[in-house]
């Protein structure tokens, strides 16, 4: 029987909480490793969420009623969780949004619009994610400023070299980067890289997603001026998200939706808007999805973030011994220090009949580009294979990918196939 | 900070002894028989994945269209030339996984000498074979409730050994991916997604 205590995780008892990893797929127990996708959501984030529904159900900031003024404490609870699980210095620096994808949104075009124009410069890196590369493409288009690309190295680690001779060309205004890419597991210095892009008076935007679940989060010492959050990412509901942003900057900054909520005053004449975060947040909010975000955020508190990074770390690297052990497979993204992401190729299989021939053994991950086309493009593949970690991981889950591998290799070898 | 069990009288529906139950009371073989993976992986589907026929570009085509398939990136575009209202040659171009491999290869190689009607009523059959009947017209369960696999099997000929992939639904598209993109050239000549 292996032995699933690693860290200081109970593996085991992490696991019982989460219902969804308890089923048979195509006759096989789950072993999920799609994690960088969506995490599953433990017992405690699934009941918060219904609670609120079953006992608290009201709208938030209006109507003088009980039931109106549980719910807005306990959605403001909620941002006071998620601002003191980053670091936040005050609860209104977080904007709740419906995603990654909207808060990131929200700076290019809020900021965005309102501060670049002609011979200005934003900075994107090569790893990133849709979400916060065609969003800046599109302001930097509307406004006539211009979007550079921060080059990587081949072991998908950013070329801090290359990096640091952009910001010294001048104009750049903003760095738009992420905290870990989805598709590599490279973690980037974002604490180093907004203390240059400060010195040469730039702003950085920091794409969270998949950092929040396994590393230690602190907005304040990285120095990020904005930085995006993902519910679903780190074991909360779906639809659900956030925006840190420094209280200065999202002061000056434009309302990025309009409606009721977010408004002071209003008259045919003029629209005045609320503070902050308000004047973010139109219309009604999506109330029990904050409660479930903060009971997940909760959730990991209690279990402890370095005791999960150490449990995921020392998996990644059982799991990159373990893949080069299967024969015609290519590790894609093997920066230092990478978090529990493995992407990897197949010599002559595409990355969709591999995810098939897993899923039929009950193994999922995730094939295809990750949404990170202009990085495939990068490294010269269309599509990879990725198995991505989280909290519930074991070293069971690792050894049915690796032989699910190996069935692949049985399919497809031959003398045009593998070797 | 580690983490405490639920107290052990709190009944949790999902431990894994129930999930033990269910993989015996399953019975064997049932989700296993439908996803052999030979269904899909047929040794010929195999054969023209690693050694696709007839990818090559096709200078003095007549008609061609791209295919693209968003879920994965890939982008097939294929070739034909029409003469006289017969295909005297089909090609495609464009990297993508064993199926839509194959699929393209066995496509050109179907097409050739049929003519542009001969082609289409192909398509419609292959995507009607492949859906499961679900969206052409090659065999529709709502009117004919048992699915004959022989008619299928006369129809497609040696193409009936890509139907396996209707047990797989989010593979479809990677088999009908070039079919799509080949009656796009026929009748519009434009770029297509399977989306």
């Amino acid at each position: 029987m292996m032995d699933t205590k690693v860290g200081s995780i109970d593996v085991d008892a992490v696991r019982e909480q989460f219902p969804a990893l308890h089923q048979l797929v195509n006759n096989h127990p789950l072993a999920y490793l799609d994690n960088a996708a969506t995490t599953q959501r433990p017992e405690s984030v699934l009941q918060a969420m219904d609670n609120f529904y079953r006992r608290d159900n009201a709208n938030v900031h209006r109507g003088v009623h009980t039931l109106s003024q549980r719910a807005t404490d306990e959605f403001e609870h909620a941002r006071a969780t998620v601002a003191r699980f980053v670091g936040a210095r005050h609860d209104h620096e977080i904007i709740f949004t419906k995603g990654c994808t909207e808060a990131l949104n929200l700076v290019a075009f809020s900021w965005g619009r309102s501060n670049l124009g002609p011979g200005d410069v934003v900075l994107v890196s090569n790893l990133e994610h849709h979400a916060n590369f065609v969003p800046w493409q599109v302001v930097t288009q509307a406004t006539g400023a211009r979007m550079v690309p921060i080059p990587i190295h081949d072991d998908c680690s950013l070329d801090l070299t290359a990096y640091r001779s952009l910001l010294e060309g001048g104009d750049v205004r903003m760095v738009a980067v992420k905290h870990v890419c989805n598709a590599t597991g490279t973690v980037n210095p974002v604490a180093e890289m907004s203390r240059l892009a400060h010195e040469h008076g730039a702003l950085v935007t920091v794409d969270g997603a998949q950092a929040l679940a396994h590393q230690r989060v602190n907005v304040e010492s990285f120095g990020a001026d904005f930085y995006s959050m993902a519910a679903h990412k780190v074991y909360g509901p779906m639809g659900m998200g956030a925006l840190y942003g420094r209280e200065e900057l999202l002061e000056a900054m434009p309302p990025y939706q309009t409606g009721g909520g977010m408004i002071r005053s209003v008259s045919y004449e003029r629209t005045t808007y609320a503070g902050l975060p308000d004047k973010f947040e139109p219309g009604t909010p999506y109330v029990s999805g904050a409660i479930g975000f903060a009971a997940a955020l909760a959730w990991v508190e209690r279990v402890g973030i370095d005791a999960i990074a150490q449990h995921e770390r020392s998996l990644t690297e059982a799991a990159t011994l373990a893949l080069q052990t299967v024969p015609g497979l290519r590790l894609v993204g093997t920066a230092a220090g990478k978090a529990g992401i493995l992407s990897f190729v197949m010599n002559q299989v595409h990355p969709h009949d591999v995810g098939t021939i897993l899923d039929t053994q009950g193994v999922a991950v995730r094939s295809g580009h990750h949404c990170c086309q202009p990085l495939m493009a990068r490294l010269g593949v269309n599509a990879t294979t990725r198995a991505s970690l989280a909290v519930y991981s074991t070293e069971e889950d690792l050894e049915r990918l690796r032989v699910g591998l190996l069935e692949v290799v049985r399919v497809f070898g031959g003398p045009n196939g593998l070797d | 900070m580690g983490l405490t069990r639920p107290s052990g009288n709190e009944s949790i529906p999902w431990r894994r002894d129930i999930l033990l139950e269910e993989v015996l009371r399953s019975g064997p073989n049932t989700a296993t028989a439908q996803m052999d993976l030979t269904d899909l992986y047929q040794e010929i589907v195999l054969d023209h994945g690693k050694n696709p026929r007839n990818r090559r570009e096709m200078p003095d085509a007549n008609r061609t269209a791209e295919g693209y398939n968003p879920l994965c990136g890939d982008q097939i575009k294929v070739w034909i030339k029409v003469e006289g209202g017969i295909v005297v040659d089909a090609s495609f171009t464009g990297q993508g996984c064993a199926i839509s491999q194959a699929s393209a290869s066995m496509m050109t190689q179907a097409l050739k000498g049929q003519s542009e009607a001969e082609a289409e009523r192909l398509f419609e059959a292959f995507r009607g074979a492949v859906t499961g009947g679900s969206m052409g017209s090659g065999c529709d369960h709502e009117e004919e409730p048992t699915c004959d696999e022989a008619a299928i099997q006369d129809e497609l000929g040696i193409l009936s050994c890509l139907t396996g992939v209707r047990n797989y639904p989010n593979r479809i598209k990677c088999a009908t991916l070039a079919w799509h993109a080949m009656h796009s050239a026929l009748t519009a000549g434009e770029r297509v997604s399977t989306e």
